[in-house]
């Protein structure tokens, strides 16, 4: 807790030293703009929303009818309630991925519109934090929507539905910032098939439909290691149990995700557009 | 006391790796000048101006935009100038009047202001009827025109326009010299590159001709024309071709032989035209007049501007 302090005043001072509130809402005011002037987007908004919803649907309840409980936490609980934290967390993942990763690098690459906002008073982490804040808002849109599903379905308590809240809002924070830092080194629309695929293992193999444990254990570390199933055992751990002080563990590795993420993206639009 | 420049220049390099894109240039802008930047594609025009704009960091030299520097300064340098890019980065994804607001935000203003802004540019720059309107019909001009809107937007001391009218037909080129001419008298600085010699001598109350990334000339259109050519030029199209240059030796001041006609400098160019009669020459077409930019750019790079 303490070194996530220090690391936190560090960041402050270095990373956003001289961040302009003002400059970060402009950014994000831009893409609200954006989202005014066209339905296309609300569109592509839906559908990231009703993906993590099916699978739920299919995978947790159907299949989830043979498979019977499954134990968390030394409690055996329905599979659908195992499967549904990580639906959300997923949901929250791919909600601030496409964002800062298809929108981002359309911008960044294609429509040059970085180039005529840095040649404001922006500077490139302002574009990096008013694009994440963004991605951000669409990440909460969609758990929320989720999460009112889980609580109808009653796949979680309302008090576990408020607590992991926040830990998806961790989720999309981190996938958003690493999402921006990954489409500054995209070198053009193939490799989105590079990303499609590892955003789909991360999907299927992070304690998403199966405990970890139930792996041979050099893929268990394998999977330790790996972002999402950091956020699935932490919105798993607040929305269904055990809340313990491992979750801290999983919450601080999503912080310095986001941080690095945020980092790296800021160095990166930078050294290639201020050239 | 007199002012310092608002652009100042010394030894300014800008290399990219191998390449050295501009080699050691002195300028210095005066406020409510308009200055040109003259030259062919890759005479390092563009990279001076992204430095100006303090979106490129000098490799070496010393550059103060306002009097502060472009690396550590860079915000509050952005926040007084106007940029007008050569490549069109309007945002499509947004209305020609949002486009103007979103980024009246980037400057820190009001919603309230950046409205009122936005709806007075638009009037500017007679785009008041397709504020609603997307940015993908309108036609090149209309979208330079846009651009230029945006770049004032924030009320700029020194606007920076790169190739300003490159692409666009005779009447919108005329609308915009038009506009840029009313900023001027508005007391706004113009920086602008071009490649058109019209242009230059249209707007420009001083510039350097800028080759293979140097200056090669500084002055105001009328002192280059003086310095660098004769009142007065005749071209010649001759039928047979090269050898003819020959004959016209001693003919005018000079004479400068292209691929396809005959350039002679004279102080007189209807003597020149009598004296080619007299030497029996016979030109498929004659044509005296004024001596222009352009001239003055041939004689110094030793080609014409086509790019």
């Amino acid at each position: 807790m303490m070194t996530l302090m220090v690391a936190g005043r560090a960041v402050r001072r270095g990373l956003f030293g001289g961040v302009s509130a003002g400059r970060v809402a402009a950014v994000v005011g831009r893409n609200v703009g954006a989202l005014r002037s066209g339905p296309a987007y609300w569109l592509v908004l839906l559908s990231g929303f009703f993906e993590p919803l099916l699978y739920l649907l299919s995978i947790g309840v159907g299949v989830g009818a043979l498979v019977g409980t499954v134990p968390v936490g030394g409690r055996p609980v329905e599979y659908a309630v195992f499967v549904a934290p990580a639906m959300l967390a997923v949901s929250a993942m791919s909600g601030a991925l496409s964002e800062t990763t298809f929108n981002v690098f359309f911008k960044f690459k294609y429509a040059k519109t970085y180039d005529a906002v840095l040649a404001t008073p922006v500077r490139p982490v302002e574009i990096v934090l008013g694009e994440l804040v963004w991605a951000l808002v669409r990440c909460l849109f969609y758990t929320l929507l989720f999460l009112v599903v889980m609580v109808v379905l009653g796949l979680t308590s309302v008090g576990g539905a408020v607590a992991a809240f926040p830990a998806a809002a961790l989720v999309g924070l981190a996938f958003g910032a690493a999402g921006m830092a990954i489409s500054t080194f995209l070198r053009g629309w193939q490799d989105f098939d590079l990303l499609t695929t590892g955003q789909f293992t991360l999907f299927l193999f992070s304690g998403t439909f199966s405990p970890v444990h139930d792996y041979p254990v050099v893929f268990e570390v394998v999977v330790t290691l790996t972002p999402l199933y950091h956020g699935v055992e932490l919105v798993r751990g607040l929305a269904v149990g055990p809340a313990g002080w491992t979750l801290v563990v999983h919450a601080a590795y999503l912080v310095v995700m986001a941080v690095a993420g945020l980092w790296v993206a800021s160095r990166r639009i930078g050294k290639l557009l201020l050239v | 006391m007199a002012e310092e420049p608002l652009i100042f220049a010394r030894g300014l390099v800008k290399r990219f790796g191998d390449f050295t894109a501009v080699d050691g240039i002195d300028v210095s802008v005066e406020r409510g000048e308009a200055f040109g930047f003259l030259g062919p594609n890759g005479a390092g025009k563009s990279s001076t101006m992204r430095m100006i704009s303090c979106v490129s960091p000098p490799t070496a030299g010393e550059l103060r935009i306002l009097g502060m520097d472009p690396v550590r300064d860079g915000v509050a340098i952005r926040g007084r100038l106007g940029v007008c890019p050569q490549l069109g980065n309007l945002d499509t994804d947004l209305s020609v009047f949002e486009n103007l607001t979103t980024y009246a935000r980037y400057f820190g203003l009001s919603r309230a202001e950046a409205r009122r802004r936005a709806g007075e540019l638009l009037e500017f720059v007679q785009l008041a009827d397709r504020a609603r309107g997307k940015v993908e019909p309108l036609s090149g001009g209309m979208k330079q025109r846009l651009t230029i809107a945006r770049a004032l937007v924030n009320d700029p001391e020194i606007v920076l326009l790169d190739e300003p009218t490159t692409g666009l037909d005779p009447q919108a080129r005329h609308l915009l010299w038009e506009r840029l001419y009313q900023l001027k008298r508005q007391g706004v600085t113009l920086v602008l590159t071009t490649h058109y010699m019209d242009e230059a001598e249209q707007l420009c109350d001083r510039l350097v001709v800028m080759d293979g990334g140097r200056i090669v000339a500084e002055g105001s259109p009328r002192e280059l024309i003086g310095r660098y050519s004769t009142p007065e030029v005749v071209e010649l199209r001759f039928a047979g071709g090269a050898d003819v240059a020959v004959k016209l030796d001693g003919v005018g001041e000079r004479v400068d032989s292209l691929p396809d006609r005959v350039l002679v400098y004279a102080r007189d160019g209807d003597a020149v035209v009598a004296e080619v009669h007299r030497r029996g020459l016979a030109p498929l077409s004659v044509l005296v007049r004024r001596s222009t930019l352009e001239d003055v750019f041939l004689h110094l790079t030793g080609r014409t501007l086509v790019d």
